[in-house]
Order: C-alpha cells, then sequence, then structure tokens
C-alpha cells in the first residue's frame, strides 16, 4: 500500500473536507486565469479595434488621396521660374528672388510654339524696401499682367495688369496707412493712385505694393529685367514637377524652376490635417481602451490576490482541522512504523492533491465560462489570450500554494506524539 | 527478544507534581515467550508497552529490541525498528476507520515493504476467520472481528515482538480465547509476546506474568518474584 491510497480513500471518506478545499482552490485559480483572459481579450480587442479604425483612415486617406490626385490634374500646379543664379535658399528665406533675369525670357515662353504646359504666365519684379515717405518696410511687386500667348487661344485672365500711375495695395498697408480707393499718395518720389485694396490674407500680400512692371523697373534702376515668372495652373498629363521643369529649361535654360504653394498645396495640406484628426481620434480611442484596462486591471490587482490568499487560508485550516479530526489515525501510523517524513507526506500530498484537482478544475471553469464572460470566441481563442504556458503555470501553482498553506498543520501531524495520542485515544 | 535495564518513566502532573509510573524497571522477554505485565488500571501498563514498542522514550534506562537499543536510534531508524520488529494490538483496536479491513492489515506496508503482502494478509484473515469480511470497513464489524483484523495487522511481516494491550478487553470470551491462542501460537512460533492485562484469565494464557504496583509506587520489576518468569 502506498500513501497515495490512503490519501484517495481519506478523501472519499471525508468528502466536505475535500470538496471545500477544491472549491475554494477552483475560484481562485479559476478568477487568475478568467481575469488574465479578461485583459488578454480586452487587448486583442482594442488591438483589433484600433487596426479596424486605422485601417478605416487608411482606406479614407486613400480614397481622398485618389480624389485629390483627380482634382490637382485637372487644376494642374503653380511653378516659380527664377534666375538660374538665384540661391534658393536666399529665395526661401526672402520669400523673392534677389537675382534678375532679362524680362525677354517672358516672351520668349509666351511665343514658343511647342510648350503645352503652361496656361498663365506673370512676370515680375520684387524687391523688399523701405517706403522712404512712410518709412514703412514693404514688398514692391512689379507686374505687368498676364503674358499673352502666341500659338494658341488665350484663357481667360487670372491676374489683370496694374495701370500705369496706379498701385494695388496690401491690406496691412492701406488698413494703417488709412489709404483708400482712387487715394492719391508718394512713392519713392512718384504720384501714384490707389487702384484696388487687397483684403486681409494672412500672408506677405498684407504688405506688398503692386505697380506696374516698367514703373517698378524705373524706380529700382531695373529697365528690361524682371525677378521671376509665375506660371500657373500649369498642366501635365502626369500632373508631375518632373515634366514641367525640363518643359520650361529647354526655352529658358538660364533659369531654374520650383514648385510655389498653390491650391494643390493648401488641399494637401488640408487632407494632411484631415489625416493628423483621424489619427488623433485613433489615439483619443487607444488612450480610452487603456484607461477601461486599467481599471479593470486594478480591480483584478485587488480581487484577485483577495481570492488566492483566502483559499490558501481555508486549505490551511481545512487541513489543520483534518488533523485534529485524524489524531488518532496519526498514532497508529506511526505504531505501524511510519516515520515523520512519511506523515508529512500524508498531508502534504493531500493537499497537493486538492492544489491539483482545484487548479485543473478552475482552469479548465475559466476556459468554459471565461469566453462567455469575456467576450473570446470559443475554448481555443480563451486559450491562446490567456496563454499557453500561464495556464499550465496557474496549474502548476494551485499545488504548490495548497502545500505550502498546508504546511504548518501538516508539520503539527508529523511531530504528534504517538504515545500521547495512544494513551488518549 | 526484549530486554529493559534500569527503565524508568515519570509523568508531570497538571499541578506540576512529578508522577512517578515506574522505576529501575529490568525485564528480559525472550523469543517464545509469551508474558502478561499484570496490575490495575492506572499502574503503567499501557506505559511500559509504549516505552517497549519504540513510541514513548523513558527518563532513564535502555530498552533493546531484537539486541539493538531503540532509543540510541534516529528517530527514523527508531521507525523502520519499529515498522519491522513490532506489532501493536489494542484494546480499541485502533484500526483506520476509511481503510477496508484488508487495506487496513496492509496498512503496515506504508512503512515497510513485506514480500508477497496481499497474498499474507489474506491469509492472516482467513486463519483468523475474517476472509470474508475483507472488503468490509471496521465499522461493518463487530468488536470480535476488529480486534481479530488488528491482530492480522499486528502480525503481518512477522514481528518478531508483540506488544498487546488488554488485548481481550473488550471482548467476549470466545474472541477473547481466538485472540490468546493467536499470540500463544505467535510465541509458539518463536514470536515474543509483552502483553498488558488486569485480565486473570488472560494472563493464563502467557508463559509468565510479572506485576505492576501502583502509578506513584516505586517499583523495581527486576526484584520482584513476579518478575522471575514463572508463571503465576
Amino acid at each position: 500500500m502506498r500513501i497515495a491510497h490512503l490519501i484517495s480513500r481519506e478523501m472519499r471518506y471525508r468528502p466536505l473536507n475535500a470538496v471545500a478545499a477544491v472549491a475554494a482552490v477552483a475560484v481562485a485559480s479559476g478568477s487568475l486565469v478568467a481575469s488574465t483572459m479578461v485583459l488578454d481579450v480586452f487587448d486583442l480587442q482594442t488591438e483589433a479595434l484600433l487596426l479596424a479604425k486605422e485601417k478605416a483612415v487608411a482606406d479614407q486617406m486613400a480614397a481622398m488621396e485618389d480624389e485629390y490626385r483627380k482634382i490637382t490634374k485637372r487644376m494642374g500646379f503653380n511653378v516659380l521660374i527664377l534666375p538660374r543664379d538665384q540661391d534658393l535658399g536666399d529665395f526661401y528665406a526672402d520669400s523673392y528672388s534677389e537675382k534678375t533675369m532679362p524680362e525677354e525670357y517672358a516672351d520668349r515662353l509666351a511665343n514658343a510654339r511647342d510648350i503645352a504646359t503652361i496656361r498663365h504666365l506673370l512676370p515680375m519684379l520684387q524687391r523688399k524696401i523701405e517706403w522712404p515717405e512712410r518709412r514703412r518696410r514693404i514688398l514692391l511687386i512689379g507686374v505687368r499682367g498676364e503674358m499673352p500667348w502666341a500659338h494658341r487661344a488665350n484663357k481667360k485672365a487670372i491676374m489683370e495688369p496694374v495701370p500705369p500711375g496706379t498701385a494695388v495695395v496690401g491690406w496691412e498697408l492701406h488698413r494703417s496707412l488709412g489709404l483708400a480707393k482712387d487715394d492719391a499718395f508718394m512713392f519713392m518720389g512718384k504720384r501714384l493712385r490707389v487702384h484696388a485694396l487687397h483684403p486681409e490674407r494672412g500672408t506677405i500680400d498684407d504688405i506688398t505694393l503692386w505697380i506696374n512692371l516698367r514703373e517698378a523697373q524705373a524706380l529700382l534702376g531695373h529697365e528690361g529685367r524682371i525677378s521671376s515668372m509665375l506660371a500657373l495652373e500649369c498642366m501635365c498629363a502626369w500632373a508631375d514637377m518632373s515634366k514641367v521643369r525640363p518643359d520650361i529649361q529647354r526655352i529658358l535654360p538660364d533659369t531654374q524652376v520650383v514648385e510655389v504653394a498653390g491650391k494643390a498645396l493648401a488641399r494637401a495640406e488640408t487632407r494632411n490635417e484631415a489625416k493628423r484628426n483621424a489619427q488623433a481620434l485613433v489615439e483619443r480611442e487607444r488612450e480610452h481602451r487603456a484607461a477601461l484596462r486599467a481599471e479593470r486591471e486594478t480591480l483584478i490587482s485587488i480581487l484577485v490576490p483577495a481570492a488566492i490568499a483566502v483559499a490558501a487560508l481555508l486549505v490551511g485550516l481545512l487541513t489543520y482541522l483534518n488533523v485534529r479530526e485524524r489524531r488518532g489515525e496519526i498514532g497508529i501510523l506511526r505504531a505501524l512504523g511510519l516515520r515523520t517524513l512519511q506523515i508529512l507526506g500524508v498531508f502534504l500530498g493531500k493537499a497537493a492533491l486538492l492544489g491539483i484537482a482545484g487548479g485543473l478544475l478552475g482552469v479548465g471553469g475559466a476556459l468554459l465560462l471565461g469566453p462567455l464572460y469575456a467576450g473570446a470566441g470559443s475554448i481555443p481563442d480563451a486559450a491562446r489570450a490567456s496563454g499557453c504556458a500561464f495556464t499550465i503555470s496557474v496549474v502548476l501553482a494551485a499545488p504548490l500554494v495548497t502545500t505550502l498553506a498546508a504546511w504548518l498543520p501538516s508539520l503539527a501531524a508529523a511531530m504528534e506524539d504517538p504515545a500521547s495520542v495512544l494513551r488518549e485515544e | 527478544m526484549l530486554e529493559l535495564r534500569g527503565v524508568r518513566k515519570s509523568y508531570e502532573s497538571p499541578t506540576g507534581e512529578e508522577l512517578q509510573v515506574f522505576h529501575d524497571v529490568t525485564l528480559d522477554v525472550g523469543a517464545g515467550e509469551f508474558v502478561a505485565a499484570r496490575g490495575p488500571s492506572g499502574c503503567g501498563k499501557s506505559t511500559l508497552l509504549l516505552v517497549c514498542g519504540t513510541l514513548l522514550r523513558p527518563d532513564a534506562g535502555s530498552v533493546r529490541v531484537g539486541g539493538t537499543d531503540v532509543y540510541a536510534l534516529t528517530a527514523n531508524r527508531r521507525a523502520r525498528l519499529c515498522a519491522e520488529r513490532v506489532g501493536f494490538v489494542f484494546q480499541q483496536f485502533h484500526l483506520v476507520p476509511y481503510l477496508t479491513v484488508r487495506e487496513n492489515v496492509l496498512a503496515r506496508t506504508i512503512a515497510l515493504g513485506v514480500e508477497d503482502a496481499p497474498g499474507r494478509a489474506d491469509a492472516l484473515l482467513d486463519r483468523f476467520g475474517i476472509g470474508g469480511r475483507a472488503g468490509h470497513h471496521p465499522a461493518q464489524l463487530s468488536t470480535g472481528e476488529r480486534q481479530r483484523a488488528g491482530l492480522a495487522r499486528a502480525l503481518l511481516g512477522s514481528p518478531g515482538l508483540v506488544l498487546a494491550d488488554e488485548p481481550t478487553g473488550n471482548l467476549d470470551d470466545e474472541n477473547g480465547r481466538v485472540v490468546l491462542d493467536a499470540l500463544s501460537e505467535f510465541a509458539k512460533a518463536g514470536g515474543a509476546v509483552l502483553m498488558a492485562t488486569h485480565d486473570s484469565v488472560a494472563a493464563e494464557a502467557a508463559d509468565r506474568s510479572i506485576f505492576l504496583a501502583g502509578p506513584s509506587t516505586d517499583l523495581n520489576l527486576a526484584q520482584r518474584p513476579a518478575m522471575s518468569g514463572t508463571k503465576s
């Protein structure tokens, strides 16, 4: 006969003791696995939810991308033709070209037979200067108006020329100087009349003064020179800057071509902003889910250790009661020659067996019932969610905990004086 | 088989007073000998058996079983010696309630490997006329049957020394006779039996009797004529 036989017989003889201990261990181990499963399933759901949202955003962005591509393809884009020797760093820093090129370049481009990509061409001369009469730093732009195309039908002009002797005034200038339409004012010793007033644009346009190109060239001492040409609504079958640039530079080799912010760019920025907002929504959802998870984790971090502690205490108490109840039996076993370790084995073995049974029952129950509560699809899903290694470790840890819980009462049983017990019995 | 030399045992009373159970006991029980330890209740008969059975360390003196000084051994080796050499029979039977009769007999094999234990257990049960009750639990047996089961348990593994504490105390004459006959047979087969009893009829079954006086009386059993080994 082995100790295991003795244990199994005793458990059948006193089933309530065993059932209570198994139930306590089952509840503790089950709650541990179930709570982990709840958290893991929650994480999986969060991941799936966020992935779906991110995919939806990506799909939406892709759809918008396609739409904007079509829109910008129809609309074309704007380029600026600058003198080749203009340093682009300086250009971007100053917002205008300091270098100049012959005004004749504009005529050459307009008269070219084989350029099909440009719709509107606006030559100009720009300088940042001090308005001597008003002591204001302004951007002066001399414009000639739109260049007529020699070899194709002209589109409706998108910018009218500034008539000689007049000026178009930016918002900040006319607001601060109190200028109104048709007001006369002096500019660099020349008398000009306000031709038009610009509304607020929130750009450098607000401190810009537009005058006739010829007058600007004369005032600045750059007769026959321009600093840049704005080519608007450049059409290209591929909507590709790399196609426009060689088309222009083939005719004007001493120039360089850069793309400037236009409607297409603005729309792209809007699209990016929309994307950022969508991503922020996803991020907010992620934070919300994280907060929910933290709440659950806090609750579980209190409940699960409590369940384990109660189970351990109960197993310890039940073992203690079992030892008290079986004092006579301990005396008999000692009289039969059982050693201290064997007596210890009788009680610790039982505790371990209860732990294994409770652990299996609890984990099995959690895997069966957990999916209903946690929202996992099936037992395999639930097992995957809670992690196979973790589930097995709980089953293995349960007998360890019950053995530890039963240690002191079992030790007391092993140290029981058989002579006292047999005399009392 | 059993040698006691100058064995003394006392208990502390609840009031802290020392109660001497026996003093300077010298006793020899040889192989093939059946000795009855007699005396009134409370004289220390059961205590003497526990001391002889390796379960209660005396205050002084030596106890040898099969030539081995029992209390000079470690606890584990003493338990081993108990399992190998000593069989107990109790007045209250002390059967494990959740084991069947057969399992109770075999319980000894937890401590000690016994060759063909199941076969020998069945043979013992048959010998004591309870083979048909082997699958029953103690609660389902009569008192006589329980004691026979206890006897079978004590004899499994041929222990060499059987310590019987009032083995017939709760039995009718017929069952008492069965038990006493079994103990006599065991002794005749070369075993040693020390039986505590206050029953003079039971004591007559023994080869000789020794007498223990009251619990607090100093007693040098070796100096008493009753301890000389003659049948009283």
